[in-house]
């Protein structure tokens, strides 16, 4: 056997890192570890900690006295400053240097590595092509002179010329307008798979983050709620936290009272009762709280709920037209509102047939219930 | 605005420029006076001016204003600079008292600073001249430079040395390739402030330069205690002059970008 | 040489406050010695008797100070102290104005502004020359009082408080202008259109909305005339005759013809205490809770 590492080790580890500020614990014994060309996102809310997750990466932040151990490529890098790291980053405000033309901007980190000056022509001229900047019309401009959109792309230049490993990227997207935000995501995506650079990507926004991640890793408070692939973190949410940030949740709470047939069943304090399915976290006489995301659940008359269905009684208070679907608020006692959404098949063919003050009943299958963990 | 403003007002305000600008535009109008004695206008000349040139004294104290303005600049300059720099960029200890003390210079009348700098340098036993000067000029400069260039330095992007470093530039070579850059036009706005105020300084220089060291300001002020003749206007002229020149490239320098 | 660079980096990373002090370093060193230092000295100096050739000789007095109370010198103190607080007036009623008139002038702006700047940054002997120039029996003013035939001879307007007074105010107006100015430019036009709405006219939006707002750039301004003024010597010396002495004068004249330097500290240490003490008044007004609009 020799030394060498294996191909699929990860380029990132943090272990139990944690960082302090005063008596804020802006990041709380945090792990997790990014394999080599994945699009991974810290998500979160503001004050979450992922920008400090992401300065510590760089360097800009060390972890505390006995705050973990945070690897780069194998290598613990805790006290290395950002200069002696191979990683690269994209700011959120760009921070091109006002001082120097495009050309000079993007040539920076070569002239430090003191790449030969016969290299560093052609290497800039290639990544602006790269960001689709033609060359000839912008080395020569000033970063004054430019567009947002366009100082973006300098900034994604500068770092991409060096042909970093890893690529950091903090809210790079933040300050767009939104026709170009989707589009510069669609390019960000493509680099990715392109050049199989592994992108870590800060983000409070999450639908930005399920477009394009391979995984994301949902902050709050310092740790990490969930962390897992677009798909089971909107469809299994682990936390209310994580059900409430992610798309829109409906919560319903109960005590476990019985074991049935590969399902536990949970009453209300209202007495009705609902289906979950087994859940190791669930015991006899438990606490439960569940969340089940609106296009799970149907609208239907009290008499015709679907067997096997779970089911709570209702009153219609609104009806919300968002185009593709529509939104049903539906009033349930003990629960307060509840939204269900519906596909629109077109109000104007096929209305939905329900309005303000019927008297319906909410249901939804047992599997889609997600059983959520005491945070 | 949608209201205009009285006229009154307005004519109110136009005599308190007049007040402010015409004792000055009147002082420079008659150093082309030709006439030694009477304030009457006597004709356009130039001979004033040429006075200048024939003063030993004007030109002796131009020249050590001239010495002590530069090295008090640059002294003040840099210790200034390092000074903004200090507190824009680092917490510490004692912060807000240190703040306070750099405000002191500012408040504190000549008088107080140019005796008690006196008194130092004949306790001290040492010679009043060119490097007295100098030594007390860039004492009550660097108060002025810290104001400048931290506002400078506070407006400007912190990220941008951040993306230095991660680019590769070690502290130093961040300093000097991004930050220097940067608070180039504020230091040297910072500069021209601190010149001007060296130049123009009277009072305390009064007190800390001995009899063969005197700035053009204290011959000056020798002139116009003896109340001889519009060569003081023609010197005054150039003076103002000059300092409206440097102020007026320090006010733009300090609003770019 | 690079190694060296490393290692110096890697220390003075870790120790962020000895990087403040390395960069704080000599710029406080030069004012601790070259302005604090003197002014303890001057401190010191004026609590031990005068020696021979009017310099200090050792022992520990408070005559210099008790000589205050002497009316010759009482008389000082009050002349500074009423032609400072003059002074200010006189600003503040030239100054309020022109302030609200540059924040509401658009285009001028600017040039209104720099023309306010400008004198402030002019040598301040050579305007005061200007005084001298225009206000001596031979000068400007007299000329043409004479040529009109208003009066019979020249009037004597130098060396008179009247020509202290007004070279005080020359000296001082813009001090007062630029900061009611800077507060009344952060004042929120919709304040005062909200007040016009509620039915205010335009003497009583002034005199409830817009007076009170400005009030932090009103006592700024005061203060920023006050305390020079108290400290001020030249106005005094070229403008005044011997007999006009502000406190600026008293000392000067220890250091020079007097050669009491002992009083002469002393008399400078009152005027350092007097600005100190309005300097706390003024701090202690400074960014008050946004004025109530009664």
């Amino acid at each position: 056997m020799t030394a060498a590492r294996p191909k699929d080790s990860p380029v990132v580890e943090f272990v139990g890192v944690s960082k302090t500020f005063g008596d804020v614990k802006a990041v709380d014994t945090v792990s997790f570890e990014i394999n080599r060309g994945e699009f991974f996102s810290l998500l979160g809310p503001s004050g979450c900690g992922k920008t400090t997750t992401l300065r510590l990466l760089a360097g800009f932040e060390e972890p505390d006295e006995d705050g973990g151990e945070v690897r780069l490529l194998g290598q613990m890098v805790n006290r290395k400053r950002p200069y002696e790291r191979r990683i690269a980053m994209v700011f959120q405000n760009y921070a091109l240097f006002p001082h120097l033309t495009v050309e000079r901007n993007v040539s920076f980190g070569l002239e430090q590595r003191k790449t030969p000056s016969t290299e560093i022509g052609d290497r800039v001229r290639r990544a602006l092509e790269m960001v689709r900047l033609k060359p000839d019309v912008f080395s020569r401009r000033m970063p004054s002179q430019l567009s947002g959109g366009q100082r973006q792309r300098v900034a994604l230049a500068r770092a991409l010329v060096l042909e970093p490993a890893i690529l950091l990227l903090d809210e790079p997207l933040g300050a767009i307008d939104l026709k170009l935000r989707k589009e510069m995501q669609l390019e960000l995506k493509a680099l990715n798979q392109q050049l199989g650079t592994t992108f870590i990507y800060v983000t409070h926004d999450q639908e930005e983050a399920l477009t394009m991640s391979d995984r994301i890793a949902v902050m709050d408070n310092g740790r990490v709620a969930q962390l897992g692939t677009p798909a089971e973190i909107y469809e299994n949410p682990r936390t209310a936290f994580v059900a409430k940030f992610i798309g829109e949740s409906n919560f319903f709470e109960g005590r476990v009272v019985e074991r049935a047939a590969g399902h536990w069943v949970v009453r209300r304090e209202d007495g009705e009762s609902f289906k979950v399915p087994s859940h190791p976290g669930l015991s006899e006489g438990s606490e439960a709280r569940i969340a089940v995301r609106p296009e799970w659940m149907d609208v239907c008359t009290p008499g015709g709920i679907p067997p096997g269905e779970n089911a709570l009684s209702g009153v219609v208070r609104d009806i919300i037209y968002l185009g593709e679907t529509m939104h049903l608020i539906v009033t349930v006692p003990g629960s307060g509102d509840v939204t269900v959404a519906v596909r629109n098949e077109g109000q104007l063919i096929k209305p939905l047939g329900w309005k303000r003050g019927d008297r319906v009943a909410v249901a939804w299958l047992p599997e889609d219930c997600q059983v959520l963990e005491h945070e | 605005m949608t209201h205009r403003i009285p006229r009154w007002l307005i004519l109110f305000c136009g005599l308190v420029y007049l007040f402010l600008h015409l004792p000055i535009f009147v002082l420079m109008l008659f150093s082309f006076n030709d006439s030694k004695f009477s304030v009457d206008w006597r004709g356009f000349t130039l001979r004033w001016y040429q006075r200048l040139l024939e003063r030993p004294d004007i030109l002796r104290g131009l020249k050590i204003s001239l010495i002590v303005g530069i090295a008090a600049t640059v002294i003040s300059a840099l210790l200034g600079t390092l000074i903004a720099l200090a507190l824009a960029r680092h917490r510490f200890r004692g912060r807000r008292a240190f703040e306070g003390f750099l405000y002191l210079p500012i408040v504190t009348p000549e008088i107080v600073v140019g005796i008690s700098l006196l008194i130092l340098f004949a306790l001290l036993n040492v010679s009043l001249g060119v490097t007295t000067i100098t030594v007390a000029h860039v004492a009550f400069c660097i108060s002025f430079v810290v104001v400048v260039v931290l506002a400078r330095l506070e407006g400007m992007d912190q990220h941008l040395e951040e993306a230095a470093l991660i680019l590769g530039a070690d502290e130093i070579t961040t300093f000097w390739k991004v930050t220097v850059p940067q608070l180039w036009p504020g230091i040297l706005a910072g500069a021209l402030l601190a010149f001007t105020m060296s130049f123009d300084d009277f009072v305390i220089t009064s007190f800390v330069s001995g009899s063969g060291s005197s700035t053009l300001p204290i011959v000056v002020y020798g002139m116009v205690r003896k109340n001889v003749e519009p060569s003081i206007n023609a010197i005054s002229t150039i003076i103002l002059l000059v300092t409206s020149v440097l102020i007026y490239v320090a006010d733009r320098l300090v609003r770019e970008r | 040489m690079g190694k060296i660079r490393e290692q110096a980096l890697s220390w003075l990373y870790r120790r962020p406050e000895a990087q403040a002090w390395a960069l704080l370093g000599p710029g406080a060193f030069w004012l601790l010695a070259f302005f604090l230092v003197p002014i303890l000295i001057m401190f010191v100096y004026s609590l031990m008797p005068r020696g021979i050739y009017g310099g200090v000789a050792r022992g520990f007095t408070l005559e210099h100070y008790a000589r205050f109370i002497d009316p010759l010198y009482l008389d000082v103190l009050q002349r500074t102290f009423v032609w400072s607080i003059a002074c200010t007036v006189i600003c503040l009623v030239l100054g309020y104005p022109v302030a609200y008139v540059i924040v509401r002038s658009g285009r001028w702006r600017n040039l209104l502004l720099f023309l306010v700047v400008l004198p402030f940054w002019t040598s301040f002997l050579v305007r005061t020359f200007a005084m001298i120039f225009l206000m001596r029996d031979t000068g400007l003013i007299n000329n043409w009082l004479l040529k009109l035939g208003l009066v019979q001879q020249s009037l004597t307007i130098l060396y008179t408080p009247f020509a202290v007074m007004v070279g005080l105010v020359y000296g001082f107006l813009p001090f007062m202008i630029l900061p009611i100015y800077a507060s009344l430019e952060k004042l929120d036009l919709s304040l005062l259109e909200a007040a016009e709405v509620l039915g205010a006219r335009p003497r009583a939006r002034f005199r409830r909305v817009t007076l009170p707002l400005s009030m932090p750039g009103v006592v700024a301004g005061c203060l920023l005339v006050f305390i020079p003024a108290l400290g001020s010597f030249l106005t005094a010396d070229l403008l005044g005759g011997a007999k006009e002495m502000m406190i600026g004068n008293l000392v000067q004249n220890q250091f020079s013809a007097a050669r009491n330097w002992p009083f002469g500290s002393a008399a400078s240490f009152i005027v350092m205490a007097l600005v100190l003490a309005a300097v706390m008044v003024y701090l202690r007004v400074k960014d008050p809770t946004p004025g109530k609009i009664r």
